[in-house]
């Protein structure tokens, strides 16, 4: 299916409902990676004013999801959808979950910027934590994307990405493990980076999990739990 | 760590394995086999190059849009076309191995293998009882104790009995029309057929009364394989193991219903089933 397939229903009403789920789910996916942004940006820049503003917003995100997923259980009464129209919906609602988590996870980045804003602070002024941030916030960029273009092969490159962020990941804790052993007095300011840190890897999880709900949509393949391998042959099948 | 084992009691996750659940037509035993059919009202083709297995003691649903010819096909399982004029028909329809089609073929016998419910329920203007008693009354079977037993496990079957066992020497056409309609099934299965032929069976019907007719279906496979064409696509969705989609006069796409609803393979299916104009 592609992506203009969403029009053409005999019932008109139909296509202007399915298109406006589809504009809720980039507008919460837009404000979700704003907070992402936010909430490194607070945390680099030290900026609890903005780490606020982000906690302020996170209502936003999850009053959006309840919106969508009350959307959906109407299509779902009310019109019965099939084929590639059920699949859209149900690619949605799973969408939606991981975008609210995306968003708790943006949180409590930003509740752990406020706490490090009255600590000491690295000379690298959280390098590493801001070069992991802008990656998975990327993916997650780069996964609404693949969704809105219904394009497979940009959600296997999102899903690819998972594996570097998975080193950097491990990278970041061994080095910040170092740093506790070295001096002790660094351990509760350390531990939050850490927290930060694998607030950061979840995004990514959840970006990742975007990615394979687009292969669900447009190919009709269940991709989850299984190989980066398997899922490259399922998201490049010819049907 | 036990009140884990309590939870997953009963789930047999090797049957949760990917692909595992589906249904496969392949592994099937055929009841109907359909090869190289073709059918012609006069100059026009109606039927192109059918080929296709209908499975025993499952529901088969025809779908498609009005005139695709899904109601031609069904009508061919029992010759029932045999009675149209300036009608050709190429190719063979097979049940249980043997052409139907064949001149050894006896059409009063196929038909009473392979019974046929239609859109607008046709009780006769005579009693239930003699409704249901029909179809072995014609065969000479009169003893009053067999024709009790085979009317009452008849309107049993389906789900009629206990609405009008009271009653059963009263007019059938008394009855409601989604009664008329179960005890025309019930007609249809007291003389035991192999096959029974649904044509839109519940579409005059009110909600509550198709989802009788419905479950009735879904009752009766265990003893019948059952074809049922329908222009209701839920129906079709709710009722059926194996769903064939038929357009202008083809077979489209022939598969498990759960597969044809959700991935479809072919566009033509796709569309049809999301109501886009393709």
């Amino acid at each position: 299916m592609d992506k203009n397939s969403i029009s053409h229903h005999i019932f008109r009403q139909f296509n202007i409902e399915l298109e406006e789920i589809r504009n809720r789910v980039f507008a919460m996916g837009g404000l979700v990676e704003q907070q992402i942004a936010d909430a490194i940006a607070a945390l680099v820049d030290a900026d609890p004013h903005l780490a606020e503003s982000v906690i302020a917003n996170d209502y936003r995100v999850n009053a959006l999801e309840v919106s969508i997923d009350e959307a959906c259980s109407h299509i779902l009464a009310r019109r019965q959808p099939a084929a590639s129209d059920l699949r859209l919906i149900v690619a949605v609602i799973k969408t939606i979950t991981d975008l609210e988590r995306i968003g708790d996870e943006a949180e409590k980045i930003a509740r752990m910027a406020i706490r490090l804003s009255n600590m000491e602070r690295p000379k690298d002024h959280y390098l590493e934590i801001q070069n992991l941030g802008n990656h998975v916030g990327r993916m997650v960029h780069d996964a609404l994307d693949a969704f809105a273009r219904m394009d497979p092969e940009a959600a296997l490159r999102v899903a690819q990405e998972d594996d570097k962020v998975d080193h950097e990941y491990d990278r970041i804790m061994r080095q910040l493990i170092t740093f506790m052993m070295e001096d002790p007095r660094t351990i509760t300011r350390v531990l939050n980076v850490i927290w930060t840190a694998r607030s950061l890897e979840r995004i990514g999880d959840h970006a990742c999990n975007i990615s394979e709900y687009v292969i669900y949509l447009v190919k009709g393949k269940d991709v989850r739990h299984t190989s980066l391998e398997q899922m490259e042959k399922d998201a490049r099948a010819d049907e | 760590m036990t009140e884990n084992t309590t939870f997953t009691h009963g789930i047999d996750f090797s049957a949760l394995d990917r692909g595992t659940r589906t249904l496969r037509l392949a592994s099937e035993q055929p009841c109907i086999e359909v090869k190289g059919l073709n059918l012609y009202y006069g100059e026009k083709q109606a039927l192109k190059d059918i080929n296709m297995v209908i499975p025993r003691n499952r529901v088969t649903a025809f779908i498609g849009p009005s005139g695709c010819g899904k109601s031609t096909l069904l009508r061919c399982f029992n010759r029932m076309n045999d009675l149209v004029d300036g009608v050709r028909i190429e190719g063979a329809v097979t049940l249980d191995g043997q052409n139907i089609f064949s001149k050894s073929v006896n059409v009063a016998d196929l038909r009473r293998r392979v019974g046929m419910v239609f859109q607008k329920p046709n009780p006769f203007p005579k009693s239930i009882y003699e409704n249901v008693a029909y179809g072995l009354r014609i065969q000479g079977i009169n003893d009053r104790r067999t024709l009790d037993e085979v009317v009452e496990r008849s309107l049993r079957s389906a789900a009629l009995w206990d609405e009008v066992k009271d009653r059963l020497h009263d007019s059938a056409l008394g009855l409601s029309g989604g009664q008329q309609q179960r005890l025309v099934i019930a007609r249809a299965i007291a003389i035991e057929p192999e096959v029974l032929l649904l044509d839109e069976p519940a579409s005059a019907l009110d909600p509550i009364s198709t989802l009788k007719i419905e479950e009735l279906v879904y009752e009766l496979k265990s003893a019948y394989s059952i074809v049922i064409v329908t222009h209701n696509l839920q129906q079709a969705a709710r009722v059926s193991d194996y769903t064939a989609f038929m357009y202008m006069g083809s077979l489209v796409e022939y598969g498990d219903t759960s597969t044809l609803f959700t991935k479809p393979r072919k566009k033509q299916t796709e569309d049809y089933i999301t109501g886009r104009y393709g």
